[in-house]
Parts: structure tokens; sequence; C-alpha cells
């Protein structure tokens, strides 16, 4: 299939796993970007290159993705093969998810968190309250990173590991149970059964659909 | 488990019969058997040596599936369920008019995308349609002779499955198969512009493009796309492509009370589809469970028409169909049916 992104040779600097199949991706970084915009990726230059959201602050010397490798899937599974020195091809960044600087939660499913990572290491994080729902603890990506650099609430709510050490339950549980305020925005990044059932009950708790901005990953 | 054979583009038969050691003509006749004389079985396709058809029967089978169940409309249209290869359920709707018969077919169980205003959408996503699933609702139909045109605009955004889709049109438009012409069909997209441009570079189909809002930041309120691929970068690409001459382009726009349907709207409408020689087709929002939408009134519609019109653009008010059997555009979903949730990640 042809492409329309424009792909540029990059070398791997660096991959690492932070939890069964999902792993950090990094490379130098060789142009800027604005916290939450996205990258398509391949290993070939005219491939069907996927999209992955930066996860590093826009001043690092080193992008980062974080994926998770679908077993399925045509590029992760030969991306969580990739070692340094290995060429990938990469576009400039684009995208438009970006969150302004007033009060928001931002509510992420899985390697949704990457965009809010990025905004974290970017000093965009002030007024926010972060809501981070995965599978089991270990799915808490960047987790120490957060805890030292974001000053605003965060939860993390686990839906599948029974002494975790969070919230119990899908973060639809907890979006249900507790009060959120109507007049912040709200930023929701993940795959679209997350960005539908979550716009769903904040819509069910008289939040506009106008202060809610989705980023699914399709 | 045998392989479908029914799906299958006539290159993608050459390379079955020469695995099975068969000759390369025999894939012609198999095209011509399934898409031509529309046989539901091997042991059909007579012309076939027994030996042949034997060596073909061990591995695969034509593999066409029957509408589970039809529901009829008072206004005539047909919505027909399909069940699809992993125990999931489509739909598709049939739209019989004075002089045309249009079949709306799906592409996706789900869809990816999350727009707002949408059924669909509302069901996340549960898989791909090969090509074979989405031929099938066009030849399985019981009204598929009086068929006149085809559009993608069921279930699932097209382009986030165009191989699947692009060999669908292949096979309806390719001598080997139904022979009809790339006009008769209209492929839809909220506008995923690298897969769009494969589109567009390899088939001849219309196109018609999900707008909904001139707008940046107030599209990208009720449709996630707008992040990455905002619709002035669909149109200029459109632009480039220079449609509408021999294959048409429109622009679906669903109107939403107070969202999308002020002087202002229609002014940046004209602003931004300047210069393409296009229809833009105002749609009725037919309201969805829980939605913050409501429709625009069939009177500011008109208004609103006619304000497009008198700044040159070609506008038609669709009419709905098949509402009472939510066969009407964006009520499409299987979410009632489906067996088990995915499992998610969340
Ligand atoms: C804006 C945006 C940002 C994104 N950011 C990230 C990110 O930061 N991190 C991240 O991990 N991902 C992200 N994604 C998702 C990413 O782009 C890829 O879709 C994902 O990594 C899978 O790619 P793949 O080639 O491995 O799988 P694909 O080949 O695309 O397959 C994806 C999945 O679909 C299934 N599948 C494929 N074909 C079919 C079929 N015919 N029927 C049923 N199922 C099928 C596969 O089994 C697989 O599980 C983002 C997507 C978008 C749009
Ligand atoms: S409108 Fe189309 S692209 Fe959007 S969610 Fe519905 S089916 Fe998907």
């Amino acid at each position: 299939m042809s492409h329309n992104h424009t792909l540029y040779k990059k070398q791997v600097s660096a991959i690492r796993s932070v939890a069964e199949g999902v792993y950090v991706l990094s490379f130098q970084r060789s142009f800027t970007f604005t916290a939450g915009q996205v990258l398509a990726i391949d290993v070939v230059p005219d491939g069907e290159a996927r999209l992955y959201s930066i996860a590093s602050g826009e001043q690092d010397k080193d992008i980062e993705i974080l994926f998770d490798e679908r077993p399925e899937g045509r590029l992760t599974p030969i991306l969580s093969r990739l070692r340094v020195g290995d060429n990938i091809y990469i576009s400039e960044p684009f995208g438009s998810f970006r969150s302004d600087a007033g009060k928001a939660y931002w509510i992420a499913a899985g390697t949704g968190i990457a965009p809010f990572v990025s905004m974290i290491r970017s000093g965009k994080a002030t007024h926010k309250t972060l809501v981070h729902g995965g599978r089991y603890d270990e799915n808490f990506y960047f987790a120490s990173l957060i805890e030292k650099n974001f000053s605003g609430k965060y939860t993390r709510c686990c839906s599948q590991q029974e002494d975790t050490a969070y919230y119990k339950g899908r973060l639809t549980g907890w979006l249900k149970e507790y009060d959120l305020a109507t007049d912040n925005r709200y930023y929701l990044c993940g795959s679209a059964e997350m960005v539908v059932q979550v716009r769903d009950i904040l819509i069910s708790k008289d939040i506009p659909f106008q202060n809610i901005v989705s980023e699914t990953y399709f | 488990m045998k392989t479908n054979l029914f799906g299958l583009t006539l290159f993608q038969l050459k390379e079955v019969v020469s695995t099975l050691g068969l000759p390369a003509f025999t894939a012609t006749q198999l095209a011509d058997w399934m898409y031509k004389k529309q046989v539901t079985s091997i042991a059909s396709m007579t012309n076939l040596s027994k030996q042949t058809r034997e060596k073909l029967e061990s591995k695969y089978c034509v593999g066409m599936t029957e509408p589970s169940k039809v529901q009829t409309s008072t206004d005539g249209t047909k919505k027909y369920l399909y069940p699809t290869q992993i125990q999931k359920f489509i739909e598709a709707a049939y739209i019989p008019d004075a002089d045309r018969a249009t079949l709306c077919v799906s592409t996706q169980i789900g869809c990816k995308m999350g727009c707002l205003f949408c059924m669909t959408g509302k069901q996340g996503f549960q898989g791909n349609l090969t090509t074979g699933e989405i031929i099938n609702q066009v030849q399985s139909l019981p009204e598929f002779d009086k068929l006149t045109n085809i559009v993608y605009m069921g279930m699932g955004e097209p382009m986030d499955n165009v191989e699947a889709v692009l060999n669908s049109i292949e096979i309806m438009t390719s001598a080997w198969g139904y022979d009809w012409s790339p006009k008769r069909i209209t492929v839809s997209t909220i506008g995923i512009i690298p897969a769009m441009n494969t589109f567009l570079e390899r088939s001849q189909a219309h196109l018609a493009v999900s707008l909904h809002s001139p707008f940046d930041d107030e599209r990208r309120e009720i449709m996630p796309i707008q992040n990455v691929y905002p619709i002035t970068q669909v149109v200029s690409e459109i632009r480039r492509w220079q449609l509408g001459r021999q294959r048409r382009v429109s622009f679906e726009y669903i109107m939403f009370k107070g969202i999308n349907d002020t002087p202002r709207h229609a002014n940046e409408l004209v602003r931004l589809l300047h210069g393409i020689k296009c229809r833009v087709n105002l749609i009725r929002f037919h309201a969805i469970p829980d939605t913050p939408l409501e429709g625009t009134s069939p009177e500011n519609m008109v208004t609103f028409q006619n304000h497009l019109k008198a700044k040159g653009l070609t506008v038609t008010i669709r009419a709905s169909r098949g509402e009472d059997i939510f066969a009407a555009c964006g009520l499409l979903s299987t979410k009632e049916l489906l067996r088990k949730q995915q499992e998610t990640d969340f």
C-alpha cells in the first residue's frame, strides 16, 4: 500500500521491555514536536506505516514510543524484535491531540498513557487529574516517572489483578463511582472501546461533549 | 476447516490453482462459476473435471453465507443480518427506490473511529470483514439482480480495511467478475488520508467524504479522526486528485441542531470546498440512545441547503430511509448480538 507520510531513516538507540509484550522504543530526536503528537513508523521506507504517540518530552534528546505487541499484527511483532542500531523509518510529527493549560482530566487505557507522559515530561501537567486503566499492575507504564513528576491526582485502575495495589476494577467503574467536575476538560486516549464507553459515562454525568477530546488508537 | 474460494480475486484464484498443481485457466473457470453463474458449491462447477473438483474440495469450499434475518421497513427498505466467520454479525441495508436499488454494505464488525453520533461506533471494534464477507452481502442478497448501486456506508470505516474493500470492488468491476461499471459504486470515508489515496489510486469508484463540520475544533469534538487527519488536509488531497469528472466526490453532512447548522458553518463549508466539483449531501440525524446531539429540523435543513446553493454548491437533502428498522444512516449496529464482550486492555 502506498502511504502519504514521507518517512525518514533512523537508527534504534534503545529498546526495552516494560511489561509482558510491551516495549519502549527510542531513537534520536531530530525535529521539534508538541506533546500529544504522533509519528508514522515502519521498518521499510514505503510500507503501510502505523501511528504511535510520542511518549518523550518536547526537549528530550531521544524520542520514545510505547507500544504493545499484537501477536497477529503486521508491524509490532517486527518492532519488538528490533535491536540497537537497526533501521526504522519515521514521519515528521503530526496531529493535534494537545491538552490546554486549564483544569482537565486525562483518561488513558493501556498504551494510551503515552501522550500524557509526553505532556508531563514537557512540563504541561499542572491542574490535571490522571486516570489510567490497565489489566495488571505492570501495565501502569511510566508509573515511577509519573509519581515523581506529576503533582495532580494519579489514579490507577487495575481490572484483572486480584491483589492489585490500586483501584480494583476497570477505569469505567472508577469514573461511574466518583464525582467528576463538569467544568473541566476531558482528554481520552486509547482504544475505541475505551473512548466510546468513557465518553458515554462522561456525558451521562452531565459533562458537555464539547469538553471531551478523544484520541482513538485505530 | 476448508478455506473459502468466494471473495478471492482472479489473481488469488490463480495462486490457489497453482498450489494444487491445476492448470491456470481453472482460475478463470472458478471466477466464472462463482461470480457470473453464481453457484454455491464446487460440485456444481460442471465444466471442471471430476478430479479437479475433488482436488479443490479436499481443501476448499465456495463459502457463501445466507442472511440469517431480514427486517422490512414500512418504506420498503430491508435490513439483512449476516453472520461472519468469527461468530459475529454484520448488517446490510437494501434501499429500493423508483428507478434504482441501492445496497449499503458493511466493511467491519463495529468500528474503531469512535464518532460521537454513530451507533456502529458505540459498539467498538470486533474485526475486519474479509473480501468474501463484503461481497457476500451483495451476492447473497435475494434482490441481487435488481441492484443498481452499491454504497460502502454500512458498519465500519472502509479505509480502515482498504485491501478487502479494493478486492471486493475488483470482483464487482472486472470482466471476470460482475463486470459492473465502477460508477455504480461509492465508498465513504471519514478521511484516513493514506488509505484514501490508495483507494483513489487503485479504483475508479466514487468517493463520499463524511465531513460533518468545517471547523477544526468542532469536528474534533464529534470525530476523533480530526486529530490526525484534519478535514482541511483531506480536502486538499481531494483537490490534488481533481475528482469530479469521470468519478464523483460527495461530502456527507449530518445536520445537528445548533452544532453545525448555522450560517457560519454554511459559509465555512463554501470556503472549504471552493473550486471542487462536488455534491454536498445533507443528512438528517437519527438520534441514537444516550446522545447529546439532536437533529436539525427539516425546515432549517432547507434553509441551510439554500444558503449553500446560493453560493454555488450542488446540495441535496438525502431522503431518510428505513428509520423504523434502524437501517438508516449511522444506525447499523450488532452490539446486542455480541456473544461475549471483547477482552479490553483497561
Ligand atoms: C493516532 C494513533 C496513535 C497510536 N498510538 C499508539 C501508541 O502510542 N502505542 C501503540 O501501541 N499503538 C498505537 N496506535 C496503534 C498502532 O498504530 C497500530 O495500530 C498497532 O501498533 C498495531 O499495529 P500492527 O501492525 O502490529 O497490527 P495490525 O496488523 O494493524 O493489526 C492490529 C490488530 O488487529 C488485528 N487484525 C488485523 N487484521 C485483522 C483482521 N483482518 N481481522 C481481525 N483482526 C485483525 C490484529 O490481530 C492485531 O491485533 C496508535 C494508533 C493511532 C491511530
Ligand atoms: S460514522 Fe463511520 S467511521 Fe464513524 S464510527 Fe460510525 S462507522 Fe465508524
